[in-house]
């Protein structure tokens, strides 16, 4: 957690009192939480009425693609949904839900090789907005990197009358943000990904938007979403997100040039490697502190295994719940194949990442890279 | 040394993987998931590839303080293990699934990664020695005989054998237990395995109907030539088997009857008297050696056919690359598919896959 955020943390720690409460200590919690919804919606230019306070991403996507859908669905009887093909799980798992239980019909929309989504597509999708309760596409992707198109989401959107969702959780603090200017209806993101607490993280809803919420209970949040508010948390994640906005093309610069220098020597080191994602410089192409490859014959876990022995952190995407891991369905809407997709790493670079840091990939892989290829695969081999 | 713990989420596999630790090894935990069907909803823990289990092994990692990974054998494990467990049967024959896995699976699969990530050895929770003898490593039977499993690692060469690490075979089980809760290890009380992992109920022939379907044919009496019963695919019979038959008409002299022949081709299931089943000579095919092979001179042995079944004595020797183990007392319903494991004393020499049996001495 940055130094600021823990110290804004353990000062709101140490006060008694519930926001809701209108007793002193109440009031003075009250206080804490309302200005750091103000600090919040200013770093991020929008009202501070649109900041939805949740327990994190995940909760605030599910309010987003699930309230999104009931309230236009009890309005309209709308049950289309357009969306990516490469939407993180915690939009895509509840679409799935819509889609299983709830009579939704989902028309996904393609990407193309880079992992961007096909404007055509979507606005294939939406048509002239009939029966059409929301669409839902990530700002950036979290596998490979790939900024989407979101202005032009929410004019096509707005146009068709459609409401619009991203999830910008990988995009804050990385790439600029003017949540005035898009003009979506939800926009999710999460306090951990800038470094504030985990299980915190806010849904900012756009004032004449309309959500069904999921949790109910005790009203808060504008009766969008029950439940007693976590005031030190929200304290930790105003300040962080104060820190991701200000600093942001500041950390971009610095990210985009390790970025490259990695993608340069990854070329150099292991030069049949293929880089996923777009390659090419400025905001609108790639997030400044992802690179995704792949390293034809070898097993994405085992090359993530012997990095781990050399101490280097990376990852292969999702796992199931026993750990197995999943071939990468962003990868494979991109048309990379089940092998290549297996073969994959993610190295993610953030506020801590330092030129040693990269020095420290390129030493580890070659040898890695030669010995997961002699280590094989698990899988049957053709014979 | 580099160890690679295979670990199950058991108790066994854990208790191997602190011994390991403890013995100031590098140790590395790994989780061979051989299925991808996981049930989230279906709690019970049987057999070695639940998620239950997976998270165990996490946990049992976690208490060590070792690096834990899991490798995905589901492909692997299907292709080498399950499909040739149903053309096994498809084909007439009694296969073991659990010593095709130790055999492709464990110390194949497995080790060979291993050995080319620069591991020196995998090391189990199986119950077996190795024990350092003068032409190499030796394989011997556990110290606790209930749960003695060198007849499942009897399918291991000795190159596989020198890289393997049995750390549990020199005590009991309960030693084993007790050792698990003494140190904290949340496996401690979990149920042993029995089952084949991949049917958790159990129940084999319903298993196999599933997945060959109904192949009709006749049950056969030896003696009278009759047809005594319809029966629905000859996958559902093993050799020696008496419970399920389902006969029409007992026979003339009352006694029970037992399954003597199962031939794919007729689709004919042959049953007769137990007499019908005594086996006294066995030819094997694909021996492998756990030490030193063997030649054509016969050298006294006693042989397993069963994983808990008793040695009989007998003289083994090697004829056109078949293992013929000649036995002084004979062995009752013994399949084709069977591994048949042969021992002096505590040692196992080696083993091959039971091909052909006959009957040499008469009662």
């Amino acid at each position: 957690m940055l130094p600021a955020a823990r110290a804004a943390w353990l000062q709101q720690s140490e006060r008694v009192g519930n926001p809701s409460s209108l007793h002193a200590s109440g009031r003075t919690a009250r206080r804490v939480v309302e200005e750091s919804r103000e600090s919040i919606a200013a770093s991020l230019r929008t009202r501070p009425s649109a900041v939805v306070f949740t327990a994190g991403g995940t909760e605030a996507d599910n309010l987003a693609v699930k309230g999104l859908f009931w309230a236009r669905r009890s309005v309209t009887g709308a049950t289309r949904i357009i969306a990516s093909s490469i939407e993180h799980h915690a939009v895509l798992d509840p679409l799935e839900w819509l889609s299983a239980e709830q009579g939704a019909q989902i028309r996904w929309a393609g990407v193309d090789e880079l992992g961007r989504v096909s404007l055509a597509e979507v606005a294939a999708g939406l048509g002239d907005g009939t029966d059409v309760a929301l669409c839902t596409v990530m700002w950036a992707n979290n596998e490979v990197g790939t900024v989407q198109p979101v202005a032009e989401l929410a004019r096509l959107c707005r146009e068709a009358g459609v409401p619009f969702h991203t999830d910008a959780v990988q995009a804050l603090g990385q790439l600029p943000m003017d949540l005035g200017d898009l003009g979506a209806d939800a926009v999710t993101i999460s306090s951990h990904k800038i470094g504030g607490p985990f299980g915190v993280g806010a849904l900012i809803v756009d004032p004449r938007a309309r959500l069904t919420p999921v949790l109910h209970g005790g009203g808060q949040e504008r009766e969008i979403r029950s439940g007693t508010l976590d005031a030190p948390g929200i304290a930790a994640f105003a300040v962080a997100v104060d820190y991701a906005v200000t600093t942001q093309r500041a950390r971009a610069i610095r990210l985009e040039a390790l970025r490259d220098e990695l993608i340069a020597g990854i070329r150099a080191a292991v030069p049949d490697a293929v880089i996923n994602g777009d390659t090419e410089p400025g905001a609108s192409h790639r997030l400044p502190g992802n690179v995704h490859a792949s390293f034809p014959g070898c097993e994405g876990d085992l090359l993530l295994m012997l990095l781990d022995a050399a101490g280097v952190d990376c990852s292969t995407g999702s796992a199931c719940t026993a750990g197995i891991p999943e071939p990468s369905h962003v990868l494979l809407a991109m048309g990379v194949d089940q092998a290549l997709s297996r073969a994959s790493l993610r190295f993610s670079m953030g506020e801590s990442t330092t030129r040693a840091d990269v020095d420290a990939v390129l030493t580890a892989l070659p040898g890695a890279v030669a010995r997961a290829r002699r280590a094989g695969s698990l899988a049957p081999q053709a014979s | 040394m580099r160890v690679l713990v295979a670990m199950s989420g058991g108790v066994d596999s854990s208790v191997a993987a602190a011994r390991m630790v403890d013995a100031g090894h590098e140790v590395v935990g790994v989780h061979l998931a051989l299925s991808r069907s996981h049930s989230v909803t279906g709690g019970r823990s049987k057999g070695c590839c639940t998620l239950d289990d997976a998270r165990d092994a996490r946990r049992v990692a976690d208490m060590l303080g070792i690096a834990y990974y899991v490798w995905d054998l589901s492909e692997r494990f299907t292709a080498e293990v399950i499909d040739d467990f149903i053309d096994e049967y498809q084909q007439g024959r009694t296969p073991n699934p659990c010593l095709r896995c130790n055999e492709r699976i464990k110390f194949s699969a497995v080790l060979d990664r291993a050995l080319a990530l620069d591991f020196d050895v995998v090391a189990t929770g199986h119950y077996a020695r190795l024990v350092a003898g003068p032409q190499g490593t030796e394989l011997h039977r556990a110290v606790d005989p209930t749960k003695d499993q060198s007849y499942v690692l009897g399918v291991l060469s000795a190159d596989q054998l020198a890289h393997a690490a049995f750390p549990l075979g020199g005590d009991l089980k309960d030693e084993v237990r007790a050792e698990a809760e003494q140190r904290g290890l949340l496996t401690a009380r979990k149920p042993d395995s029995h089952d084949i992992c991949f049917i958790p109920d159990g129940d084999t022939a319903a298993y196999l109907h599933r997945r060959l379907g109904s192949l009709p044919g006749d049950v056969v009496d030896a003696e009278s030539g009759d047809v005594v019963a319809r029966h629905d695919g000859t996958f559902a019979f093993t050799i020696g088997q008496r419970r399920g038959l389902n006969l029409r008409m007992p026979a003339e002299d009352g006694a029970p009857r037992y399954v003597v022949d199962v031939d794919v081709e007729s689709r004919t299931v042959t049953v007769g008297p137990p007499a019908l089943l005594d086996v006294d000579s066995i030819e094997g095919i694909r021996p492998i050696w756990s030490g030193p092979a063997l030649g054509a001179v016969p050298v006294p042995v006693e042989a397993q056919v069963r994983a808990h079944g008793e040695p009989v004595p007998g003289t083994a020797r090697v004829v056109d690359e078949r293992l013929v183990v000649d036995l002084t007392e004979p062995v009752r319903g013994l399949a084709a598919g069977q591994a048949v494991v042969i021992y002096q004393g505590t040692r196992v020499l080696g083993s091959a896959t039971v091909d052909r049996t006959h009957r040499v001495v008469t009662a």
